[in-house]
Parts: C-alpha cells; structure tokens; sequence
C-alpha cells in the first residue's frame, strides 16, 4: 500500500512543485522591469504612455530581418515622440526575441498582450511566426500589424490581423510579368527552396501567372535550405538552355546558388523574390549575383526612401536601410496614423480604423488597406548592380502596380 | 504445498483493496488536473493568462521529458528522435481533430473552440459564457478532441514499434544515428508530401476522407487548428504519464528495462528477452509522446510546423532528461519545469538570453554531473545525500 501511496504523492508532489515554481516565477515578474526607461514601467499602461509590442528574430538564422524591423520601428516610435506623440501620448516599444521560433513567437506576444498589456502589437517577417502570433491576437482581440509578411494565409480568416507589404501571388505575378513583358523572355526555370513555404508558395504561383501569360517553364528544380551543393540541379537547368531561372529563396541561399551557377556556366540572369533582400546577398556572391534582379518592396534608390535613408543612415552609423527596415517604419506609422484616427484606443476601435486606412504615404510605397487586410500596394524590381565603392546594390528597373493584376 | 498457497492468498489483496489501489491514483490525478484547471486558472485571473501559459507548456513539457524517459532513463537506450513522436501524434490529431470537427460540426465556425469546447476546454476566461451560463462542462467537441489525442499517442506508439523492430538490435550510436534518421524522414516526408490546409468546410465535406491526409499544411505548418488544450487536458495526461512511468519502475515489468541499461549481457543471461523490452519501452515511450504532440498542436501560440519538431527540439528533450538524472522521473519533471520557465525568465537580458542559458545547463552539469537527481526520486532519501550525512 505503501508504494501506491508513494505514487499518488508523487504525482501531487509534482504538481505542486510545477505549481510552486509557476509562482516564484510569478512573483519575480510582477514587477516587470520592462527594458525600456519609462519610470512607470510596472508592465500596466499609463495613462500618459501608448505602450506598443514588437516580436522579431533578433536571434538565430534570420536574425537581420528582425533586427532592421526593428531599426525601423524604434526610429519612428523615436520621431513621434519627439513630435509630441500620439494624441499627446509618448509610445514606448518593447520588443521580444521569437529565436525563429514559432513557439517562442506565441509565448512572446501571449506575454506581450496579457502582461504587458500592449495597445498593439508589431511584427514578425517570417510568415510562420506571424501566423503563431496573430492567432493570439485574435484570441485576445488586440490588432497586429505584420511589417513583411507575404504568404497569403497570415491574415486569412483573422480580422485583428493586418500587413503593410504585398502577398505572394501578387509577388510572383509581378516578376512573371517583368520578365515575360520587359525582359521579353519565354523560357525560364524555377530552383525552389521545398523547405520554405515562402519558396514555394512562390514557385507554385509564379508556375501559373508565368504560362498564363503564355511563358513556358522549362524546368522545375528544389533544394533544401541550407544545402551546400547545388551543382546537380544547375547542370539539369543548364542542359535544358533556360533564358532566366526564377530563384525564390533567402538570401544565403540566393547568393551560393548564383555562385555555382556561374562556375557550372550557366550565365542567364537569376531572379528572385524579397527574400533576396539582404546586404549579405551581394557580399557572399560578389560579381556572381551582378546582372540578377529580384522584386522588393522598394528600392533604395526610389525618391520616397531619400529622406528616410538619411534618418536611418544618422541613427545606425551609416548604414544603408534594407526594406524590412522601412516596412517596420511603415508599419509603425500606420498604427500611429491609426490610433490618431481611432475612437478610442481599444482593440476593435483601433481595427477599425487601421482596417479603413486609404492611400497612407509610406516610405516603401501608398498603402490602402484591401477588405482582406492587405496592402494594395506597388511593388519594384531592382537589379544588382556594382556602384562607385564597388560595393553590389540593388537599382530601381520598374514598379508594378496592384492595379495591374 | 499448502502453506504456500496460503502464504500466496495472504499476499493477494481483496477486491476492495485491489480497486481502491487500482483507482485512487487515477482519481488523484483527475482531482488534481481539474484543480488545475478550476482553481489555479481563475486564480491567475486574466492578466495572468500568460502565466497560464508557461503552466501547460510546463506540463507538456514534463509529458515528453517523462516519457523520454523510460527509454534514455530506464532502458539506457539513446534515442534522438522523440520529436519525431511528437510530430506523429502532434499532425494525427490535428488531422483527426480539423477534419473531424468540420464533418462533425459542418458549420463555417467549425474551427472556433470558442463556439464548442466545453469548460473543460477552455483556456480564454473572456468567451462568451465562461461565467458557466450555457456552456456546457464536457462537449462533444472535446470527447473527439480526447479521442484525436488518444489516436494521436496510438500513431506514435505505431511508428514506435516500426522504428523499434529492426534498430533496438543496433546498440548506442547506432541506434542514436537510426533514430535521428527516423526523426528526418517524418520531417521531410510531412514537409514534401502534404500541401496547405483546407479552410472552407464545403470544400472539406467534399473530399473523401482518404484524401484528407494530403492537406496537413506542407512546409507552411498545419493552420487554423482549434486551441483545445487546456491545463486540465495537459495535466490529466501529464499525470497519466508520470503514474505509467512510475508504475513502470516499480514493477517487474521496469525492473527488465533497468537491467538492461544496467547490463544488457547479464539481463539476458537472466532470461530477459532484451529486444522485446526495448521495444515495449519505445512504444510505451512513443504514445506518451504522441499525446504530447497532440496537446502541443492545440494549444494558443502554437503554429503547428514540421520543421519546428526535428532534431534540435529532439535535443531539447534529451537535455531535460539528461539534466534531471538518467532515470529519474521527478528530476526528469523538474528539469522539463526549469528549462521551459529560464528563457521566460531571462527575457530582460535580450541577446544575451540564450547564452545566459546555455551557461547555467553547463554550470549544473559541471556541479550535478550526474544530472540533478542522479538516478533517484526527489522522494527517495538517496537523492539528498547531505541531509542523510547529518542524521548520522
């Protein structure tokens, strides 16, 4: 009997014990001291502060993308408040690593919303991070406005969740477009990323805006990301004489593909996807990747970044903004525009009123929000090009606008 | 003769004992997850609901480290691919529970728990009704939910035994490399051969059911599962698996899986037919696995995503239990809790976080080499060797 008794005891004991370790930890947090200078930082909203969170992968793989989003925010949440804030209000960002982790991502804005009580919430560029994190701002009601996230089903079905940038399909329509109509080639291939739904959901789209517009796809290759050698996939495409192999994929990737593309000789241009937006692009593949192009959501050389390049380029010692960067800008300014339009600071108060945004100037393009939530906006094909210092930068070739489609 | 078969009648216990043995810990269990679920969850009140949170992924982390356990732990065999488990329970249930619910219910709001769980299922105290007016206790929506994770932890066991036959006979790092192995192919095969979920529930109504399997959301993750998963649910199972893996220590049929971690030449040599326990522990192992899985789909915050369950979330559980003492249940549980809350806690430091992480793992195993426990519970005086030294 004893040993029965044990067994009980045990599971109670531990559960207690898990019971007791949730409250330490409880009470260790209370007093939250949220990263950020505010003297009433006690994780409550003041009644003279907006706070506002971000989730991002400040850590792991893709640990630039969440870095320049939030360059990006910080600089606008910096310029507002300098302006006098929103509706007199100063906001305060805090922002949480998600290590690219969609877990870590569910648990960060779970603690954002419920503890630190945020108005709204910022992030994440990877769509299956967003994906974890606007199903809870949909359970708790709280807006989220994803900066860069592209696949379609991210706002699907999820009317607190919103994004500043285009989808997929319009993505893909846009280079199929580019290259059947100003490139006037025919023949292209696809080398896709099978891990990545971003690469695929890519491939399969742009698979279907390409022979509709009556291109034919030569060849259709995968690889898995991370992979180190691509070279049997680039003699297959270079055996069936393509005019551009379309590469939707992240930037490592992009740019070592384009490396052995050049040594298996295989010389037609590469295109790719915003995926592709990194300024390590052009510095792993060097004089490989000059020529390629690839669609973004801007270009630095487009007029409208000017004067936000310059901010940025003060800010963070000279260095030159990629689009998450001004996507995070945007979205951070559309949510101020937002909450200075809104009733009140509530949830759906404030849903309404991102949801009624028209033609807002941001420095990555107008926005107009779509009845989907989507940004109904432009989007540009840049080509890598070497510049004076010899460094490769992207170049503005043409927009594509959403009307087009 | 006869003395002996009165000494053995002596020894076996009434029909009354025999079920309050046989029922009382699992009554103390379903007491106890519906504490958890009743008492503590109001207790935090909303503004705790985070704290909710990091409590169930507690207990689901305690579920896996557990039964990971019984095979690294009790049996001493290597295994690399529980997560694999964990994926196979984790994509047939959200299969089972999707699919299910939109063929069951047949309504657009199919998905919304809020629109069908009972009390037991609900993890949001702002639904509609959850001051307990018209929402029922237990729906049916989560008697197919329990169903789904139960066929989820089947699954598991399923492949368990598969991946157990031909690689319990391999030893050590071969079996590691095997098991890794098996983790990959469940990965790559759910990424490569399924494609994006299906939203609309006509378009589902319209597919046979053999043809369902294909949507369980590619390389994008299963989307738009219902979040189920309440503390009641993960500590029902929790405790089931802690109670399995306790009765399994003590008992003959443990004993077998300790000797062979002990001494796999001598077990046989007792008449342990060593292969078949390996087996037996991996497919007990799997199934708790499994509903593990299933839990950890359901749950808010969570995108169910392949490529989230491989090996580097394999190696997370092998750390708790390595951690909490090969062998040990409780040091297994305490661990599961430490390392599930230190990242939590460690927010305020930002980049430094995960470094600040792996410095404290090595900072423990350089002082508890063998793990915090060793191979004791935290009930066993072994386990305290200090506080035994002063009662002398």
């Amino acid at each position: 009997m004893s040993s029965v008794l044990r067994s009980g005891w045990g599971v109670l004991g531990l559960i207690a014990a898990s019971a007791i370790s949730m409250v330490t930890c409880d009470a260790k947090n209370t007093p939250a001291p949220a990263p950020a200078p505010a003297p009433a930082a006690t994780g409550e909203t003041s009644a003279d502060e907006i706070v506002v969170g971000h989730y991002g992968s400040m850590t792991g793989s893709e640990a630039t993308f969440g870095q320049s989003t939030d360059n990006g925010i910080r600089l606008a949440i910096s310029e507002i408040n300098a302006a006098g804030g929103v509706n007199g209000k100063q906001v305060r960002l805090i922002t949480y690593d998600t290590k690219g982790d969609s877990g870590e991502a569910g648990k960060a804005v779970t603690r954002l919303i419920t503890n630190d009580k945020v108005t709204a919430v910022l992030g994440e560029v990877a769509s299956s991070l967003s994906l974890a994190g606007g199903a809870v701002c949909q359970q708790y009601g709280v807006p989220m406005i994803s900066p860069s996230s592209t696949n379609p089903r991210v706002t699907q079905g999820k009317d607190f969740v919103f994004r500043v940038c285009f989808t997929d399909d319009f993505q893909a329509f846009g280079v199929a477009k580019f290259t059947k109509e100003n490139l006037k080639l025919t023949k292209a291939a696809i080398l896709y990323d099978q891990k990545q739904a971003y690469s695929k959901g890519l491939r399969d789209d742009f698979k279907k805006a390409f022979t509709t517009m009556g291109g034919t796809i030569v060849i259709d290759q995968a690889y898995s990301g991370g992979d180190t050698d691509y070279s049997a996939q680039l003699n297959a495409i270079k055996a069936k004489g393509p005019e551009i192999v379309f590469v939707p994929g992240y930037y490592t990737d992009g740019a070592n593909i384009a490396i052995q593309a050049r040594k298996a000789g295989l010389t037609v241009p590469l295109i790719g996807g915003d995926g592709w937006d990194s300024e390590q692009l052009g510095k792993i593949a060097g004089d490989a990747i000059v020529g390629c192009y690839f669609s973004n959501h801007s270009a630095p050389d487009q007029p409208s970044m000017q004067t936000f390049i310059g901010k940025y380029k003060a800010e963070h010692s000279n260095q030159i903004p990629d689009a998450l960067a001004g996507l995070g800008y945007d979205a951070a300014n559309l949510l101020f525009d937002a909450m200075k339009r809104a009733k009140s600071l509530s949830g759906k108060d404030l849903r309404d009123s991102i949801a009624a945004t028209q033609g807002f100037k941001g420095v990555t393009g107008t926005i107009s929000m779509d009845k989907n939530r989507n940004a109904k906006k432009a989007l540009v094909i840049v080509q890598l090009k070497k510049d004076a210092a010899g460094v490769v930068t992207p170049a503005f070739v043409v927009g594509v606008e959403p009307s087009e489609k | 003769m006869s003395s002996l078969r009165e000494n053995a009648k002596k020894l076996t216990p009434g029909l009354g004992e025999t079920l309050v043995r046989g029922v009382w810990p699992f009554a103390a269990i379903l007491l106890a997850a519906l504490l958890m679920q009743f008492g503590l969850k109001p207790a935090l009140g909303d503004g705790g609901a985070f704290y909710t949170k990091l409590v169930l992924d507690c207990g689901i982390a305690i579920t896996l480290a557990v039964s990971l356990t019984m095979v690294n732990g009790f049996t001493g065999q290597f295994s690399m691919g529980h997560a694999a488990f964990m994926a196979v329970g984790a994509y047939a249930a959200a299969g089972i529970m999707y699919y299910g619910s939109a063929r069951v219910l047949g309504t657009e709001n199919f998905a919304d728990p809020g629109a069908h769980a009972g009390l037991i299922s609900t993890m949001l105290s702002d639904r509609q009704g959850a001051d307990g007016s018209g929402v029922p206790l237990v729906s049916g929506a989560d008697l197919l939910f329990l169903g789904a994770v139960l066929v989820g932890g089947l699954a598991a066991a399923g492949c368990g035994y598969l991946v157990g036959l031909p690689s319990l006979r391999l030893r050590g790092d071969y079996l590691a490399i095997v098991t890794l192995g098996f983790g990959e192919i469940v990965r790559v095969l759910i990424q490569s051969q399924t494609t994006d979920s299906l939203y609309d529930v006509q378009e589902i109504k319209a597919k046979a059911w053999y043809e369902l399997p294909k949507y369980l959301g590619g390389p994008v993750g299963f989307t738009g599962l219902p979040f189920y998963t309440s503390l009641f649910w993960v500590f029902l199972f929790c405790g089931l698996t802690v109670l399995v893996a306790y009765r399994l220590k003590e008992s003959t049929f443990g004993r077998a899986f300790l000797s062979i971690r002990e001494d796999e030449i001598a077990a046989e040599a007792m008449g342990v037919d060593t292969t078949r326990y390996k087996v037996r522990a991996f497919v007990i192992s799997a199934f708790f696995a499994g509903v593990a899985g299933g839990l950890y789909a359901h749950t808010v915050g969570v995108q169910l995503n392949a490529g989230e369950l491989g090996f580097v979330k394999s190696f997370d559980i092998i750390i708790m239990v390595v951690l909490g003492g090969l062998g040990s249940i409780s040091g297994a549980a305490i661990a599961a809790v430490i390392l599930t809350l230190l990242p939590e806690a460690l927010r305020d430091v930002a980049q430094y976080r995960m470094v600040a992480y792996a410095l404290a793992l090595i900072t423990i195993m350089i002082l508890r080499p063998q793990g915090l426990l060793g191979v004791h519970e935290v009930w066993n005086r072994e386990a305290w060797p200090w506080l035994r030294k002063k009662r002398k």
